[in-house]
């Protein structure tokens, strides 16, 4: 374990025009920890996720990962953008999983797990193919492989995306509300997914409005509102006895 | 709508059917429910309407059979006749060459359109203005001048004397400049098929792919551009058929061995123009035909895995049209061919 953390933000600053969405985030993830964020709807949760892997450029503040500045290159006291290239050459240890699953239709489940393995890594497509067969077990969808995305279910769709996001073998992994776009009885297949990934050590943030999965799996809990970490701690303590006043209202509304 | 007439109006008449004699409205325990046995709406209008267009038809084809101005010997004489399939031949060869070039401009364009750059988008929007802002029979005669306007190609500093000297081997060639002229003209309509059919693709593909670390002609090339296909197919099936008989313009150039030209050019001799007219429309009709088959089958491969092929398969009134038995309106058959869902039909050009 190095002292690096594996996600740092320093007073990190977003603006889509003049809406601010994210007015200096600060917050930390170590090596192997879960973070999880908790917030309303538009408190720049999202935002924040994407500026991670460079989806959305860091207007203000610093964040990096691993150490390494995101989307920027520091020389000589001054930043430089990154190419795009260079930008995707970041990415590559870092996995995505969206809200609404964004698996390549056109494609079946191994073909979008082993894709960018072997177009991004140069991997054969046997060393690609084997990988993603055991990925496919990993999330419990082994028998799967051939099936395209519109046959499969909403919950199964999100495992082979986490599958996908795994197959680059990836240091940190973001989740986007994973489970916000599934029928209530498919949500527990894919926590689990990201339960047994949080065992393993994964270093991990996800948005989620799933308490008891945050509760039971999260090593820190940020409630964000308005573009800012209104509260930030171990879940219990947030949960049970939230110190700021917005804190207590949102949990009031979702618990 | 017919469709949703026949099938949502089901008329239910009792005492007619095989299942008459069982009782109806007993909802007993386990019993299946009871099929319903209905008088499909019937269509008098339509009926009387057909046989109306059968009879005008079946009068005109008699009447054309026996004028001598359609001149049918002459027909039969021609339709096989070595000048004219190797005339069809000719405007096969125009029609691939030009679209070929055309879908790769075409392509090309769109993503000049689509990307960041606003030099490269300001490029794409004034080629698309000019080739799609003026008729493609003017162009056609533009291009068939250029052998004169520039005569030679030079290389060398403006104003001087040229390093090189190159005869303007290109546009002396008609075949070559009606490919040319065709094809840039075309390739400003396939430009806008092909952006309508990737800016159709959900932008979290773009992002999902960006986000795996692929590039972005990576996630052009693997991601976007095949979910676009099924939206771009449709489309530029119109197009290529459309390109098979704007090919005969190319008598603006003026190259005249294409199907058009040639059976002009023998009915100049033979003075019957309307049998060549009518030899040069079989063979124009037999490729378009043959294109629509194509068409199909590409569209068919292209909608793999979005469900939609399965789609115009199952007829969803074949319950109740066996129910119905025989007697089924000859409306609630299968709905046919999904056809150009979304096809942009850019037709009228010229």
């Amino acid at each position: 374990m190095t002292g690096v953390p594996m996600v740092l933000a320093e007073k990190v600053s977003k603006n889509f025009g003049t809406n601010k969405v994210l007015r200096g985030i600060s917050l930390e993830v170590a090596r192997g920890q879960v973070l999880c964020i908790v917030g309303p709807s538009g408190s720049g949760k999202s935002t924040f996720l994407r500026c991670i892997n460079h989806l959305e450029r860091v207007d203000g503040g610093r964040l990096s990962i691993d150490g390494e500045l995101v989307g920027y290159r520091q020389k000589g006291g001054k930043l430089y953008e990154l190419k795009l290239s260079e930008a995707a050459f970041q990415r590559r240890e870092i996995g995505m999983v969206f809200q609404r699953f964004n698996l390549f239709p056109h494609l079946t489940a191994m073909e979008n797990i082993t894709l960018a393995p072997i177009r991004v890594k140069g991997l054969s497509k046997a060393k690609a193919t084997a990988r993603a067969k055991e990925l496919l077990e990993r999330v419990g969808l082994g028998d799967k492989g051939d099936a395209y995305p519109a046959h499969l279910s909403g919950g199964q769709q999100q495992r082979v995306a986490i599958a996908r996001a795994l197959a680059m073998d990836p240091k940190l992994m973001l989740f986007d509300e994973p489970t916000s776009a599934l029928d209530p009885e498919l949500v527990g297949e894919v926590l689990e997914v990201m339960k047994e990934l949080a065992r393993s050590g994964m270093t991990m943030v996800v948005v989620t409005h799933e308490m008891g999965f945050a509760r039971e799996v999260a090593d820190t809990l940020v409630f964000m509102d308005e573009g800012v970490v209104v509260e930030a701690g171990p879940p219990r303590e947030v949960l049970s006895n939230p110190r700021h006043q917005r804190t207590q209202e949102f949990l009031s509304k979702v618990l | 709508m017919s469709r949703a007439e026949s099938d949502g109006m089901i008329e239910a008449e009792h005492g007619r059917g095989p299942r008459s004699g069982s009782g109806s409205g007993l909802a007993a325990g386990d019993a299946p429910p009871e099929t319903i046995v209905a008088i499909p709406l019937r269509h008098p209008w339509r009926i009387l309407i057909a046989i109306v267009l059968v009879l005008g038809l079946a009068v005109f084809v008699l009447d054309a059979a026996q004028r001598p101005d359609y001149g049918w010997p002459e027909v039969g004489k021609y339709i096989f006749d070595r000048r004219i399939s190797q005339a069809a031949w000719v405007t096969l060869s125009l029609t691939i060459y030009s679209m070929i070039g055309a879908i790769v401009i075409g392509l090309v364009l769109a993503i000049m359109r689509l990307s960041p750059n606003p030099v490269l988008k300001n490029i794409a929007w004034l080629y698309i203005w000019i080739f799609r802002g003026t008729p493609v029979y003017v162009q056609l005669v533009f291009w068939g001048l250029v052998s004169l306007i520039y005569p030679v190609f030079t290389l060398g500093i403006p104003f001087m004397d040229p390093w090189v000297t190159i005869p303007n081997g290109i546009f002396t060639n008609l075949f070559i400049t009606a490919v040319i002229g065709l094809g840039l003209n075309e390739a400003a309509y396939m430009s806008e098929i092909v952006r309508a059919g990737l800016l159709s693709v959900d932008r979290g593909q773009e992002e999902a792919a960006t986000a795996l670390a692929l590039s972005w002609g990576q996630t052009m090339r693997f991601v976007v551009v095949p979910q676009a296909m099924k939206i771009i197919i449709p489309p530029t099936g119109n197009e290529v058929i459309s390109m098979l008989k704007t090919t005969s313009l190319v008598a603006a150039i003026p190259l005249s061995i294409d199907l058009y030209g040639v059976s002009r050019g023998i009915s100049a001799v033979t003075f019957t123009p309307v049998p060549l007219l009518i030899v040069a429309s079989l063979w124009y009709l037999l490729f378009t035909s043959v294109l629509m088959v194509g068409q199909h089958f590409i569209e068919k491969r292209f909608s793999r895995g979005t469900g939609r092929a399965d789609l115009g398969r199952r007829s969803p009134t074949s319950d109740t049209a066996q129910a119905a038995g025989p007697a089924a309106a000859p409306g609630a058959v299968l709905p046919g061919e999904p056809g150009a869902p979304l096809g942009n039909d850019f037709g009228g050009k010229g």
